[in-house]
């Protein structure tokens, strides 16, 4: 079990404020080890990987790929080169559809988008169909959230190239079964390209147990830096996949009228390449290694419970996603009869507490369920009891607050 | 204990009982007010005369409490007041925003100047501000004969 005073001792962020983070969906804190391996990058090993062939730039270069393989063995991928990194989750799906849907769509051909997916996971989507004369098709849901694998089998067409799919919705927090809806897809011809970021940093993630073709996650939401993101890609697709930017690095010959690629994944990694982001990213997931997932998703369910259970006894307040709280995985997004989301964050920040309101990059799905806005709580392992409490203590408040008399 | 002190009666009250959030029978302004990453959203309606006066006002839409209440509150003050007039005090009431503003002019804006205090949350002040810079660009616009030749633009302060 997590004993959370000693957790919170590892995160140099809870030593000096006392405001109760419930945004960890949006991004998450960084424990003391994390930021010291990206300091002692630039201490002992900065110099431009694969640049030079002095012992300082091999050092740069054997870090960065050391975090590679340890991103590679997280995710259970067969290869180093199926790990490509970017800036983050946005960055990934984008690379994605500039690079790999041109090649398997054609003019007349769907891609099936669910309603669920970040903004990350649909424009992309929405510009790579226009361009080959394809369409977005979208698999809706209500207010639980729940995608089926009826629904999903029925959603799928013939002409369905590709489906983007989140594991874990940014909104509902409710896990897709990605695994059977990669088995529907590949008996249909279809490709299957899931959002990570959401799920990998609170659950074991196994991309050749699911058989996804993608995978894409960020770095800032597990723990790492701003700046290093994550895209599986099965090796098959990435070898055959033109490079998304050229430049530095990613060529292996270039001549005045020709140029030849790098392997993979350098093919995918123009220009200087952020190497401390991979060794903090490593030391993070090192970090979540070291405290396990099994802690981690009992302690996120249990401050999940604590919430719904609160939130049952505060009238005019309704949950979005399922009534289990082991269906969340740390986001709890309500609405309150009445109450503006921007109000509602309003408050909680002016009482310390952190929340997110808007439609939290997801527009069509609030659009879908006929909210304008929402508002979200979202917890980490390292989140405590008392924050929950205050954040309950303040949600009851809230309508009263506004001139309400119930 | 008060949970929030900004969201004093005055301004709840505003939000909850506005006294100019219909629509005009016949107006001869019309502009849209929208900040689409918050979602604020106000259509207001002013009827003005050939003299340049504000002989009546209301807004619609959809938006925090903030937006509403203070288009709500706008629309008490420069409701009768000349065109001039009216953008002399929302010029008051950004300054004010920007802690520039006098007490005596202040004092001017009457009940909207309750929301001084915006001026502490930076991520709100678009939405207090938004009903009033509607009603600064709309006031010089060229009224209509026809309420449905509303040209469907809109202003806003993102």
């Amino acid at each position: 079990m997590i004993d959370v005073n000693k957790v919170r001792a590892d995160f140099p962020f809870f030593a000096a404020t006392d405001l109760a983070y419930l945004d960890n969906s949006a991004t998450s804190q960084n424990p003391k080890c994390v930021m010291d391996a990206e300091w002692q990058f630039y201490v002992d090993s900065n110099a431009n990987p694969f640049r030079g062939i002095y012992e300082l730039s091999e050092r740069a270069t054997s870090a960065y790929e050391h975090g590679r393989e340890t991103v590679k063995d997280f995710i259970h991928a067969k290869s180093t080169k199926e790990i490509v990194f970017t800036r983050n989750a946005s960055e990934s799906l984008n690379l994605i559809a500039y690079s790999f849907a041109p090649m398997v769509l054609e003019e007349g051909d769907e891609i099936l988008v669910s309603i669920l997916e970040h903004h990350s996971n649909m424009l992309p989507w929405r510009m790579a169909a226009e361009k080959a004369g394809a369409t977005v098709k979208y698999l809706e849901v209500d207010i639980t959230g729940e995608v089926s694998a009826e629904m999903v089998a029925e959603a799928l067409t013939p002409k369905t190239k590709i489906f983007a799919i989140t594991q874990v919705s940014n909104i509902m927090g409710r896990e897709n079964d990605i695994k059977t809806f990669a088995k529907l897809c590949h008996d249909n011809g279809t490709y299957i390209v899931c959002d990570g970021a959401q799920s990998v940093p609170h659950m074991p993630v196994d991309v050749q147990d699911l058989d996804v073709d993608f995978l894409a996650f960020s770095g800032h939401k597990m723990l790492s830096p701003m700046g290093i993101g994550v895209l599986y890609g099965k090796e098959e697709h990435l070898a055959a996949m033109p490079p998304f930017l050229t430049g530095g690095e990613m060529i292996s010959t270039v001549s005045y009228d020709s140029m030849t690629y790098s392997e993979l994944p350098h093919k995918f990694e123009a220009g200087t390449v952020n190497a401390s982001g991979s060794v903090a990213l490593e030391a993070a997931i090192k970090y979540i290694q070291s405290i396990g997932f099994e802690d981690i998703q009992a302690r996120e369910t249990m401050l999940c419970k604590r919430m719904l259970d609160g939130i049952k006894d505060i009238p005019h307040v309704t949950v979005l996603g399922s009534d289990k709280p082991e269906e969340h995985h740390g986001i709890i997004t309500f609405k309150i009869d009445g109450v503006h989301p921007h109000d509602i964050s309003a408050i909680f920040a002016d009482n310390n507490v952190a929340v997110r309101a808007g439609h939290h990059c997801a527009q069509p799905l609030h659009i879908c369920l006929g909210i304008p806005s929402t508002t979200r709580a979202s917890v980490m392992f390292y989140n405590t009891e008392e924050e929950v409490d205050r954040f309950l203590d303040i949600l009851s408040q809230i309508r009263g607050a506004m001139g309400y008399g119930d | 204990m008060a949970i929030n002190a900004f969201y004093n009666e005055i301004l709840t009250d505003h939000n909850l009982h506005p006294m100019h959030k219909y629509n005009l029978k016949d107006p001869n302004l019309i502009l849209e007010g929208l900040n689409p990453s918050c979602g604020d959203d106000i259509v207001l309606q002013l009827k003005m005369d050939d003299n340049g006066v504000i002989v009546d006002g209301s807004y619609n839409g959809d938006g925090c409490a903030v937006s509403m209440a203070s288009a709500d509150m706008m629309l008490d003050l420069v409701i009768g007041k000349h065109k001039d007039e009216a953008k002399r005090l929302a010029d008051i009431f950004v300054r004010m925003i920007k802690k520039e503003a006098t007490e005596e002019e202040i004092e001017e804006l009457e009940e909207a100047g309750s929301l001084r205090d915006i001026s502490h949350m930076p991520s709100r002040v678009k939405c207090a501000v938004l009903g009033w810079h509607t009603m600064e660009e709309l006031v010089d616009k060229e009224p209509i004969k026809n309420p449905g030749e509303h040209s469907g633009e809109a202003v806003s302060t993102e």
